[in-house]
């Protein structure tokens, strides 16, 4: 039932894409358009990697029609969605031992948004809630269709508190600073355990509480050089990774015991 | 000092892992120990993904082993016939073992699982070297003689079939218990990565009474091989073995174990086992609590659609 209604949400979404394709060409040269660029269109782990700070910046083009309306801006860092699973210690015979688990199809692996004002300040609950402003606004599409709501609306909080701790899910509000009501930047810090993958970075330009220009460009966080071949290595050919691992092992052990008998 | 571990996909303070690895190998050169049993619960409490702790802490066992073993061969302080039969015995526990840890990595009880045997088996086993060690200590503060030697072949032992002969342990006994012995530690350290010389040398000095010039050597030997193969069993399983946290581990644990090796020598016997057994009795309750007690986090998540 609550697939049904998210491929109901999905294709309403496309179909509202597609009809407002022809208008977004035209409206070019009319409406309001968003140029951004970011500080790195990579972020390379390397064996310092402790984390990073991703800057964005960029310029709202106005339309003549907007010159004295108040404009506000959004920006959303998405990493990649994976499916996960969600366990939960509890109390069993005087011992904590995993019990329950709820399982999510598509959760973000990251997710930061920055904004100009507090989020209720400029865009209503149900924009906020289709376009997945804000944390509390993420679709987790839970899996596990034998838990009730309130289970999944518990694991689903366990989830997002752990990640928020974790530098993970930030909410960054009055995070976007605009110079002249033309330039705009704004900041989001990966931490030293953001996972691998494609992201992007979104921009919303918001007047009268609703979106009226988006654009987006992508970021890839990826390991680089020894890291991926270390990594790809363990994967790939695991038997001669092991054997590789045992020989530096005995090897150092060997060394290490040679060298303090001096 | 931060460096990023490409398969636990964390970065870490390195000074820290190495710190980690110089107290262990200090601690497992002076009882001649793997010290396994320290690091991967040190691993687990810093943040590390228990499989990867696990796993690489097997890794860094075999190359401390290796250090250890080359001060005993060369005095003849290893006895590769029994060694040999432990190993065979070591690699059928260690291959059902990794199998094991597979399964119930899968049903997200493995950190569980893990933490309840060291609990049960570390809070055993110091229990009971405590009680030996302490006794053999009081006694020899007040003069007493020693109790006699327990007859070596006890009853069991002796009637299994295809006795052969071990000289270097003194022993003339069916090598199924020992292959049985092998096995067991080998299971044990597949799943909790520990190398097990903390259960080995009590069982072989008490168990199969081994000729105690050997029982530490020829421990080390075994381990050497069983934590090779629980190394690439990992590998290819689970492919959790993070060769950079077992090198960090290395450094520190191979320097370490050589200091507290020479450390060994200034204290006594006796007071080396009270001080292991106070050691490995503090770690298992220091675990049980932990169990107890309501989590920091209650909530875990893992990758994928998990049961």
């Amino acid at each position: 039932m609550r697939r049904l209604a998210a491929l109901f949400l999905l294709l309403a979404c496309a179909l509202g894409m597609l009809t407002a394709l022809p208008g977004a060409a035209s409206a070019q040269r009319a409406g309001p358009r968003l140029i951004t660029d970011l500080s790195q269109s990579r972020v390379d782990i390397e064996y310092t990697f402790a984390g990073a700070d991703i800057m964005l910046f960029g310029a709202i083009d106005r339309a003549s029609s907007l010159r004295n309306r108040q404009l506000d801006l959004i920006v959303v860092v998405r990493g990649p969605s994976h499916p996960l699973t969600v366990r939960k210690k509890e109390r069993v015979a005087g011992v904590w031992l995993n019990t329950r688990s709820v399982r999510f199809h598509t959760t973000p692996s990251y997710y930061s948004i920055s904004s100009t004002r507090p989020l209720e300040e400029i865009v209503d609950p149900k924009t906020a809630a289709i376009y997945e402003f804000g944390i509390a606004n993420l679709h987790f599409s839970p899996a596990s269709t034998e838990r009730s709501a309130q289970e999944i609306q518990e694991f689903q909080t366990g989830l997002v508190d752990l990640r928020n701790r974790g530098g993970l899910y930030v909410e960054n509000m009055g995070g976007v600073r605009v110079v002249e009501g033309v330039l705009f930047r704004t900041s989001a810090r990966l931490p030293g355990d953001a996972p691998v993958g494609e992201y992007s970075a979104s921009v919303f330009l918001i007047a009268d509480r609703q979106v009226i220009a988006t654009t987006s460009v992508p970021l890839t966080v990826g390991k680089t050089g020894f890291e991926q071949a270390v990594y790809n290595f363990a994967i790939d050919q695991s038997l001669a990774y092991g054997l590789l691992a045992v020989i530096i092992a005995l090897a150092s052990g060997w060394g290490v015991a040679a060298i303090m008998r001096r | 000092m931060d460096i990023y571990l490409p398969i636990a996909e964390m970065s870490v303070n390195a000074l820290v892992i190495v710190g980690f690895g110089a107290v262990v190998g200090f601690l497992s050169g002076m009882f001649g120990v793997g010290g396994g049993f320290l690091t991967t619960p040190l691993l687990i409490f810093y943040g590390i993904p228990p499989s990867v702790a696990v796993a690489s802490a097997a890794t860094q066992i075999a190359g401390s082993s290796v250090s250890g073993v080359r001060a005993h061969w060369r005095r003849g302080g290893v006895d590769p016939k029994m060694g040999g039969v432990l190993i065979v015995g070591g690699l059928v526990g260690s291959t059902i073992g990794s199998y094991i840890f597979k399964a119930l990595k899968d049903v997200g009880q493995v950190d569980f699982i893990i933490q309840l045997l060291y609990v049960l088996i570390l809070g055993v086993i110091g229990g009971l070297m405590l009680i030996e060690s302490v006794g053999a200590l009081l006694r020899a503060r007040t003069g007493q003689a020693p109790p006699p030697a327990r007859k070596r072949h006890h009853g069991l032992l002796h009637r299994l079939p295809w006795r052969m002969r071990f000289p270097r342990s003194g022993l003339y006994i069916s090598p199924l218990a020992p292959l049985a012995l092998g096995a067991a530690v080998g299971m044990l350290t597949a799943i909790m990565g520990v190398g097990g010389g903390f259960i080995l040398v009590p069982a072989m000095i008490y168990m199969l009474g081994v000729s105690t010039s050997v029982v530490v050597g020829t421990s080390l030997f075994q381990i050497i091989f069983i934590s090779a193969a629980v190394t690439v069993l990992h590998a290819i399983n689970t492919q959790s073995v993070d060769i950079l946290l077992a090198i960090l581990l290395l450094v520190g644990g191979t320097v370490g174990a050589q200091l507290g090796a020479q450390f060994a020598q200034k204290l006594g016997g006796e007071k080396l086992r009270v001080a292991l057994g106070l050691l490995v009795f503090l770690v298992s309750a220091r675990l049980a609590v932990e169990l107890m007690i309501r989590p920091s986090e209650l909530f875990t998540v893992v990758e994928g659609m998990a049961l």
